[in-house]
């Protein structure tokens, strides 16, 4: 028999990377590099026209006029293509799996980016009369409903603009409730496993922020929970599913013993992709869960935001909901504003933010609730939950899991660096999946475990994907393991090599300068006027 | 369900790896009461596209779409043309389906930018340095209060009437809960409360905070409050709701506004009857460390290739838990690329050009306007906004107008209902949107309310 | 005379003036760094206060007062250079000078020969 009659065999990446000829444009054939638009862009380019030509005859400035401006232009080809190739450095869940655990990188369907363009929802301003808008009221109180029936709760407020916002109306509800009896309480607990938002959002809300210990099997500690509880502590903040991926299965004893003293449960909904269809917060004693819309609901995550936290509350909190919010009426849908809310029977602790929310966001989630329907979004908690099981049982023998003996895993798998080669630790089997194709999981997060690596496959993987990962991130966890130190150069293949996180510390550049005209450095911002 | 692609058999070959024998088995820690028995109460099986479509279809059909009807609406949201490549360019996979840019390496489109985004900003601000967004203007407004407390260590903030009464309420609800004292005072039509900001302010003053242009469209030197506010070691907050106005008018930063914040939306974003929108927050670069939200900033990688990071994440809530500057975690991603790639297309000509046709387009308006037997338009200068006060309450007077077809201005009386010397006050804002027809039928309509 | 704390502070006694830095220890378990905030001169510390802070690219903690006094000069060079404490920690990498409120707040604190062997058992 023949072998191999043409010679060619794939070169390992240490071959192929002392060797790479360097090109006379910094480009590699489809990877194209791109010079910022400082550079590429002139102060006299445009790409936009107009119906209409300015004749400055006389105008109504008062003498504010301003002169020094200096923001570079393209025309249309030249923009598309700047932002096309700049687009193609990065990844993206359309080309890969992104299993960045708590993050619920899932797919985001189209149709809901058809749906939040169409006129009747994109192009109606915030403020217009609300007879005119109805359609969009109409909107935000259907999604509110299935919002409140999905979780189990009395109430939800809409507005937040993210999770760290929704927490904080949580939190807020909160605080304004314990006002409204009387009773000032000044701590809040939180796991230490919590997301970082939870002490920041209850410190602001100036709350004094107490740590609660993790139990050796990933879970919060109950005595010590139990043992901490009094008459100062206004809340406790639990991540359910938890941060470690597990499900905290006493929910329903820990929220009778935070009210039997006095205090209130906050949820963090972050994880609720996990549960969803299947289990409702409200069920288990919760007073107040944000919903990441664009976790569980699949608006798209957009390079970091926008996001939409929408809050569901329970009966006792309800009324301290922020403004504004939707009623119906026998009149149709209106909106509730300072001007209404003591007729609406509203204690509200105040607005969070100018308008109603992310109405873009909410078209999109609805349009993923639709779609689902009550029997598609029980198959996603299932099939999200299974994949991170197959994950965790298919990685197990190479990769430490510190809980996976307690059980099964829900939406997310953790692991730790634990049994890896001196030196080596998780950020170098992150790197070494980026030169595999695929996007990194969460690393060193939560920080209860050495080392983190935190994998949410989601349920829009298909097996075939999930298998693969498996067969790669199985070889990096071998190659970690006997301390191979080409993986300590990875990523090779990636438009960039590992950055410079200390120099960008160090000395922050945080906009563009444009070199002074002699070469030397003229100082960031020092384009502008007015010192 | 198009969205799952796991088959049946597959879930069976994943269990048997697993070793159970059915999915329950894997919610074994959710107790038997916690659990749902049945499909979610009320809510239908899983839809096709095309019936989601129909559905959702109908609710946008009952709104009065902005684009379709002579259309004057402004006071913290503005209708301009976006350009067709901007949102072709937001929809492309890798930004709308990335993440945020943890993992540098592969995140560079998004990284870069956000650098950009940060550049056009605090220049477009007149500021030195700019952060990667926030929620909105609203938002960045009370974060750039936090801050100025933070710097100075004091807790008085002057707040100027003539900032938009949506975010003096979202100011209110946090000063409720972080201890600030605010100064602030209702609008007039006789003009700005600047004499009021400048005699207030005192040592235990951290900020004052003014709009420009303000919520009656009027604009204003800043300068003198910059001096005064920095006399005593106190910050001068700008707010900004109309970029564009930045095409042809000073920039607060020119001025002397130490945190000059605003909101993006009327760049490449969209009315989206309030959000998402983009908040803008731009600096000194003294204080750049005490700034919330994220900041992308220049580096080199192992070849020495320039490249991008986040980067001062210290600040932020995911290293710094309860002693971050903000409990903001994301940004405003996607927003801020439509508001940058706007940008791009205009440039400073374009921006200039546009600027200057709302300013003659608004100047047009008013004067016609002006002219209507009984109505009156306030003395002083603005940009592409300004205030009318009707012979009549103008906020019966919007509705009116909806019955005839025509988005017809902000009444004062919904921004500040109950307040008898702004009932008749009508905010009308003009942009390049704005056609000949418009306009004839906006007076037609308001001719008629006004009689 | 050297003195170190049990969180990695030293402090380098002359007369009652005391200058207080990180130990090498806590530079090499943070990593590259690249911010320190320091107190101004003047501030009044107790022992045990939050007397500054310092970062690395992920991390940021406090620097606790090893003994309590009044502070009398920090650091310039951190805020142009803040690598000097990876450098030279217990020497160039100083954060701050105070004179003592308490000289016998020292006796709580380990001489150099302690805290290297206490190092080694983390």
């Amino acid at each position: 028999m023949t072998i191999n009659p043409s010679g060619w065999r794939p070169a390992s990446p240490s071959d192929v990377h002392g060797d790479v000829p360097l090109t006379t444009t910094g480009n590699r054939a489809l990877m194209l590099e791109e010079g910022l638009l400082f550079e590429v862009g002139s102060r006299d380019g445009t790409g936009v026209d107009f119906d209409f030509s300015v004749e400055r005859t006389s105008d109504r400035l008062g003498g504010l006029v301003r002169t020094s401006l200096d923001l570079p232009g393209l025309s249309e080809p030249e923009t598309v293509r700047h932002y096309t190739r700049l687009s193609r450095q990065n990844y993206a869940i359309d080309l890969g799996l992104f299993p960045l655990g708590s993050c619920t990188m899932k797919h985001n369907p189209r149709l809901n980016e058809k749906m939040a363009r169409l006129p009747g929802f994109a192009d109606i301003h915030p403020l217009a009369p609300q007879e005119s808008v109805q359609g969009a009221l109409e909107l935000i109180d259907t999604l509110a409903h299935w919002l409140i029936e999905l979780t189990g709760m009395s109430a939800v407020a809409m507005s937040p603009k993210a999770g760290a916002h929704g927490e904080l109306c949580g939190i807020l509800s909160i605080r304004a409730a314990l006002e409204a009896r009387g009773d000032a309480r000044s701590v809040v607990l939180v796991p230490e496993s919590a997301h970082g938002t939870n002490p920041a959002t209850a410190a602001f809300a100036g709350y004094k922020v107490e740590d609660i210990p993790a139990t050796a099997a990933g879970r919060v500690d109950l005595e010590a929970l139990r043992a901490r509880l009094g008459p100062d502590v206004a809340a406790v903040m639990i991540t359910n599913p938890n941060t470690c991926g597990l499900f905290e299965p006493d929910m329903k004893g820990i929220s009778d013993s935070v009210h039997a003293a006095g205090a209130f449960v906050y949820c963090d909904g972050a994880n609720f992709n996990a549960i969803v269809g299947r289990v409702r917060p409200g069920d288990l004693g919760i007073d107040a869960m944000h919903i990441n819309l664009h976790k569980t609901f699949s608006t798209p995550h957009g390079g970091g935001g926008p996001g939409s936290g929408p809050v569901v509350l329970s009966k006792a909190l309800m009324p301290f909901a922020p403004l504004p919010f939707v009623v119906k009426s026998d009149g149709g849908y209106k909106l509730v504003e300072e001007e209404t809310a003591l007729a609406e029977g509203s204690d509200s602790f105040g607005r969070m933010v100018a308008f109603h929310g992310q109405m873009g966001m909410f078209t999109r989630a609805l349009s993923y609730i639709l779609s689902h329907g009550a029997d598609g979004l029980r198959q996603v908690a299932e099939d999200a939950v299974l994949n991170a099981n197959y994950l965790l049982r298919s990685l197990e023998d190479v990769l430490d899991a510190p809980f996976a003996h307690s059980g099964p895993c829900m939406h997310e798998a953790i692991f730790s660096d634990k049994g890896f080669a001196e030196g080596f630790t998780t950020i170098d089997v992150a790197k070494g999946l980026i030169d595999e194709g695929f996007h990194p999981m969460t690393m060193y997060f939560p920080l209860v475990v050495h080392g983190a690596m935190l994998i949410e496959p989601t349920e829009t993987e298909s097996k075939a994907t999930l298998d693969q990962f498996i067969v790669a991130l199985r070889s990096i966890a071998e190659r970690a393991r006997v301390g191979d130190e080409a993986l300590k150069a990875a990523p090779v293949f990636a438009p960039r090599r590992r950055l410079d996180e200390t120099l960008a510390a160090r000395k922050p550049v945080l906009a563009w300068k444009t070199p002074a005209p002699d070469g030397a450095d003229s100082g960031a911002g020092a384009e502008v006027g007015g010192r | 369900m198009r969205y799952l692609p796991l088959s049946e058999t597959d879930r069976a070959e994943m269990m048997d790896v697993i070793g159970v024998g059915s999915i329950d088995e894997l919610f074994v820690d959710v107790p038997a009461e916690a659990r749902l028995d049945g499909p979610v109460r009320g809510l239908s099986m899983h839809a096709s596209e095309l019936s989601v479509e129909r559905q959702l279809g109908a609710m946008a059909a009952k709104n009065m779409v902005a684009g379709e009807v002579p259309f004057f609406l402004g006071c913290g949201a503005y209708r301009h043309h976006v350009p067709a490549s901007v949102d072709h360019i937001i929809q492309r996979g890798e930004f709308l389906t990335a993440y945020t840019p943890y993992q540098p390496e592969i995140a560079q489109g998004t990284l870069q930018v956000l650098f950009e985004f940060q550049t056009q900003v605090a220049r477009l601000l007149g500021c030195e340095v700019a952060n990667a967004s926030m929620y909105d203007g609203s938002t960045a407004c009370w974060e750039a209060i936090g801050m100025a407390r933070r710097i100075t260590r004091r807790t008085g903030a002057i707040l100027s009437s003539g900032l938009h009464p949506h975010y003096v309420s979202v100011a209110k609800t946090m000063a409720r809960f972080t201890g600030d004292v605010l100064d602030t005072g209702l609008p007039s039509f006789e003009g700005t409360d600047t004499e009021r900001l400048i005699a207030g302010i005192t040592k235990e003053t951290s900020c004052v905070v003014v709009q420009y242009p303000d919520i009656l469209g009027r604009i204003e030197d800043l300068s003198p409050i910059a001096d005064a506010a920095h006399a005593v070691g106190a910050l001068l907050i700008a707010v900004v709701t109309e970029p564009v106005a930045l095409g042809l008018i000073k920039a607060p930063g020119e001025m002397g506004a130490d945190i000059v914040v605003g909101e993006g939306q009327s760049i490449g974003v969209g009315l989206q009857f309030g959000g998402p929108y983009v908040g803008l927050f731009a600096t000194r670069e003294k204080y750049v460390r005490q700034m919330p939200g994220r900041l992308c900033g220049e580096t080199i990688d192992a070849e020495g290739k320039r490249g991008f990071v986040l980067t001062l994440s210290t600040r932020e809530q995911h290293i710094r838990r309860e002693k971050a500057t903000s409990n903001i975690c994301t940004n405003s991603g996607l927003c801020a690329l439509a508001f940058s790639v706007h940008m791009t297309l205009l440039g400073e000509k374009g921006l200039r050009t546009l600027a200057g046709i709302n300013h003659a387009r608004a100047v047009e308006v008013a004067g016609r306007l002006g002219k209507i037997a009984g109505v009156t338009l306030a003395d002083g200068a603005f940009f592409n906004e300004f205030t009318l006060q009707l012979p009549v309450e103008a906020r019966p007077a919007v509705h009116a107008m909806v019955e005839r077809g025509v988005l017809g201005g902000v009444s004062l009386g919904r921004l500040y209902p109950g307040e008898a010397s702004l009932a008749n006050g009508l905010v009308l804002a003009v942009t390049e949107t704005v056609t000949d027809a418009d306009i004839d039928a906006l007076e037609a309509a308001l001719t008629e309310c006004c009689a | 005379m050297l003195y170190f704390s049990k969180d990695h502070e030293w402090v380098r006694v002359e007369g009652v003036v005391a200058t207080v830095g990180i130990s090498d220890h806590a530079q090499a378990a943070l990593g590259d760094i690249v911010f320190a905030e320091v107190p101004e001169a003047g501030k009044v510390l107790a022992k045990g206060d939050e007397a500054a802070v310092v970062e690395s690219v992920k991390a940021a903690s406090d620097v606790y007062a090893p003994v309590g006094g009044t502070v009398t000069e920090a650091n310039p060079a951190l805020g142009d250079d803040p690598a000097i404490v990876n450098r030279d920690p217990e020497g160039e990498g100083w954060f701050f000078k105070l004179t003592l409120s308490d000289p016998s707040e020292l006796d709580g604190l380990m001489d150099e020969a302690a805290y290297r062997d206490w190092c080694k058992t983390l």
